[in-house]
């Protein structure tokens, strides 16, 4: 098994191959309809001023969510390993 | 090539076309090309979701362009998307089912909008795909054979540009060309051990004749993905269909099959094999000008301090600008009152229609500078992709509360005024949300209660003019706070619900397109001057009928008159204002305010205050006229001086405080937070009753304010009091 974590961990500029999606169903339905599917790429691109939510770059769009959501979707890590 | 001579179809009875598509695909724009100034805005029966039809004439055939709501896919979450899976499945009543769908695909991000094209194209129902953002792809050195994909995906395809208006006529011929027919093919298979129990649905929805064959599997996947949707279950088949569906699902799940993720992943695979093999798309990030643009419109600090230059840009145009128009229209308004009463004999039918409907039109037309101005800024921002950002911005905020980052907008355009703020929250998803967004809208303070608060701040509260500011900003304040703490409670009690996730697309910058914007706010004034109009139309006569019957007794109206003759103007005047007086305090309404005199005593109000209070129903700063009406000021606005003296100087007819003052500083202070609080609005009541559809919601917020301003009002004054 690789490694996962969850793409909240990433720092923007970081990106990581969907593993798991967990969550209640209809939420999960939503975001792989947006194209949060396992085996896609998904970039962090940035955190709203506040802090949350985040801006990520799904299959070349930009697509934002909570950063609670964004915990329960494992990716493992690509490139430069998260902190 | 166009052959007229073999049309397809014989020329008959109105076809209907929709258009469907992923929000942000360029689909309004698409719309607005096809029919240009030929469209209707209306409402879906029993809903507040937005119907918008067009006509288009092709080849001497009539067609019906039905815009559905934006959608990723037809597993539908909000009333909008709900109303595009049912008008697409043909399963709303009312509406039949399109003959031709034309799904707006965007180009530069084709397999997210292939999802929910395959998924219409598996309905059954015929098809044409439109790639629009074709000059996106170009400009990113991209290649799509559209023929190929065309071919693969078993429909007829067309390029298009639609902010350019390119592509049309392709689209408008292969519109005329299409057989009507639809080509069923297998776009997408399921893995193996899943086959089984999704037919099983799926041959439940065709026995009960819900489904069509083709949209059979479609459905039945939806069905099992989410293990709520049991209401369209319910619709569909009852109880025996549950038990079918619990136990295609656990059927999935023995075989170590999620059924949630079944349809998506499955589509999606077969969707990226299509477009790997018929496209050429870069895939390495490269930073976009949007990209550099966002940069700074999100930044950290440039983020929020641009967009709250942009808000004081927003509120100074319509506080400001459109004090100009309303000046304008107010004029003219009161010039046709005028010209009216000059040209026929005082009476009755003059009066109903100068102070009646010439007055109560103007009431409704007042508004439209500032509806116009606010959904320009909204449409541009809209348009130009910023509004994302702002939801994106905000939601952290408006979480706290309860509420979507996207109810921040609404909020805050009721600063101006709450009947905008009001029809803004369609752009809010879920239904409670924008039910409490638009009950707590008509606390933030509005223009109209300006005017009162500057009268009984300049007339009776102490201090210089940065003590009279304080208390202004005071005021809004309190208005907000409370806007808050209501949403807040709201949100917990009567419509609880969770806060909605946020799945916020944030699409490219775009340049705008004015004429979307224009088009936009035309709409929207049409339907403010239509719906709000007629009801505050008819609530503006029935008022006047109360403050202007039964008139005066004979004898009093001879008593006046035999003033008349050789008086000063001034003099004049003031007999005028008089009997005014006199004719108001006879009337029905002078009753009614007698009448309620005992209700608002404990807050300090004689009758006077009263029928202020009652008259200002219509619209809040007609309190500042009726004051002058009851004290019978010649000329009253909220700076007069002498409206002021007469206030100051006002007291008690009778009662145990009989010859002191009404007006003490702290049953101003506590008018002051009535107004606050209270739904002094026909206007909102009516737009409000309209975006909700019943009566009850608005009855509700009519109700909660003025409790609120009741109390609110006896809790200011007793505090004054205590600490003068
Ligand atoms: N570059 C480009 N922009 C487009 C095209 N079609 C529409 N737009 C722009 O894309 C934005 C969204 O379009 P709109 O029609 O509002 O999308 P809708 O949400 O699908 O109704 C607007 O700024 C349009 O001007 C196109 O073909 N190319």
């Amino acid at each position: 098994m690789m490694d996962v974590t969850p793409l909240a961990s990433l720092m923007p500029g970081q990106a990581g191959v969907i593993a798991e999606l967990h969550g209640d169903d209809s939420l999960r339905v939503r975001l792989m309809e947006m194209g949060l599917i396992r085996g896609e790429t998904v970039h962090v691109l940035k955190y709203a001023p506040l802090g949350d939510p985040v801006e990520l770059d799904i299959a070349g769009y930009h697509l934002s969510i909570r950063k609670g959501d964004a915990q329960r979707i494992l990716v493992s890590p690509t490139g430069q390993p998260t902190r | 090539m166009l052959t007229r001579a073999a049309p397809t179809h014989a020329p008959g009875p109105k076809r209907v076309l929709a258009l469907a598509g992923n929000p942000n695909s360029g689909k309004t724009t698409l719309f607005n090309g096809l029919t240009g100034l030929r469209q209707k805005v209306g409402n879906y029966p029993g809903v507040t979701v937005e119907r918008k039809v067009g006509s288009l004439v092709v080849d001497g055939s009539q067609w019906d362009i039905l815009d559905l709501p934006g959608t990723y896919s037809l597993t539908a979450r909000s009333p909008e998307e709900a109303i595009a899976r049912d008008i697409l499945l043909g399963d709303m009543a009312d509406t039949p089912r399109p003959d031709l769908v034309v799904v707006v695909v965007d180009a530069s991000n084709l397999n997210r909008n292939l999802y929910l094209a395959t998924q219409v194209l598996d309905t059954g129902v015929p098809t044409i795909l439109a790639f629009n953002m074709m000059d996106v792809v170009q400009a990113a050195g991209d290649e799509i054979d559209i023929d190929a994909l065309s071919e693969r995906l078993g429909a007829p395809a067309v390029a298009t540009v639609a902010n350019r208006r390119d592509g049309i006529g392709e689209l408008t011929a292969a519109l005329a060309r299409h057989t009507g027919d639809a080509q069923n093919r297998t776009r997408w298979t399921m893995p193996d051990p899943a086959l089984a129990p999704v037919a099983r649905v799926a041959q439940e929805l065709r026995t009960a004749g819900v489904a069509r064959p083709e949209a059979s599997d479609g459905e039945a996947a939806r069905l099992l993905g989410v293990d709520g949707s049991r209401e369209r279950i319910e619709r569909y088949g009852g109880a025996q269909l549950a038990s079918i569906v619990q136990s295609a699902r656990s059927g999935l799940l023995e075989a170590g099959i999620d059924p949630t993720t079944l349809e998506a992943e499955a589509r999606y695979r077969w969707i990226r094999a299509v477009t790997t093999a018929t496209t050429r798309i870069h895939h390495e990030r490269v930073a976009t000008r949007s990209d550099r643009i966002d940069g700074v419109l999100t930044h950290r600090v440039f983020g929020p301090a641009a967009f709250l230059l942009l808000m004081v840009l927003v509120f100074e145009a319509i506080f400001a600008w459109a004090g100009i128009p309303m000046a304008w229209i107010d004029a003219a308004v009161s010039a046709a009152a005028d010209a009216v009463a000059g040209a026929l004999p005082s009476g009755a039918l003059t009066s109903l229609l100068t102070d009646g409907i010439i007055s109560g039109v103007g009431s409704v037309v007042i508004f439209l500078p500032q509806i116009l101005l606010l959904f320009f800024f909204i449409g541009l921002l809209e348009d130009t992709g910023y509004m994302a950002r702002v939801a994106f911005m905000m939601d952290q905020t408006m979480r706290r509360v309860g509420l979507h980052g996207r109810a921040f907008i609404p909020l805050l355009s009721s600063f101006a005024c709450a009947i905008p703020g009001i029809m803004a929250t369609r752009t809010i998803e879920s239904p409670k949300d924008r039910l409490v967004t638009t009950l707590v809208a008509p606390l933030m303070t509005c223009s109209a209660r300006l005017p009162v608060y500057t009268l009984l701040i300049a007339a009776f509260l102490p201090g210089g003019p940065q003590a009279k500011a304080l208390a202004m900003t005071g005021l809004y304040a309190l208005g907000v706070v409370s806007a808050i703490a209501v949403a807040f409670v709201l949100k917990r009690t009567m419509l609880k619900s969770e806060t909605p996730a946020l799945i916020l697309e944030l699409p490219p910058y775009k340049r705008p397109n004015f004429r979307s914007v224009a088009l936009n706010m035309w709409d929207r004034a049409r339907m403010f001057l239509q719906r709000a109009g007629t009801v505050i139309l008819s609530v503006s006569i029935v008022l006047w009928f109360l403050s202007y019957y039964p008139s005066l007794p004979a004898a009093d109206v001879a008593a006046f008159d035999a003033q008349r003759p050789g008086a000063s103007a001034a003099t004049l005047a003031e007999i005028g204002a008089a009997e005014a007086s006199a004719r108001t305090r006879a009337s029905f309404a002078g009753r009614l305010g007698r009448f309620i005199e005992p209700v608002v005593r404990p807050l300090g109000y004689d009758w006077r205050i009263g029928i202020g209070l009652l008259s200002s129903f219509a619209a809040r700063e007609v309190f500042v006229g009726a004051m002058g009406t009851v004290y019978s000021v010649g000329d009253a606005d909220e700076q007069s001086e002498s409206l002021h003296g007469r206030l100051r100087e006002a007291t008690w007819d009778d009662g145990p405080n009989a010859g002191q003052p009404i007006y003490t500083l702290p049953t101003a202070v506590g008018l002051l937070v009535f107004y606050v609080f209270a739904l002094q609005c026909v206007s909102t009541i009516a737009v409000m009753w309209r975006e909700t559809n019943s009566w009850r919601w608005p009855a509700f917020a009519w109700a909660y304010m003025a409790a609120l301003a009741y109390a609110g009002a006896w809790v200011a004054r007793t505090f004054t009091a205590w600490i003068t």
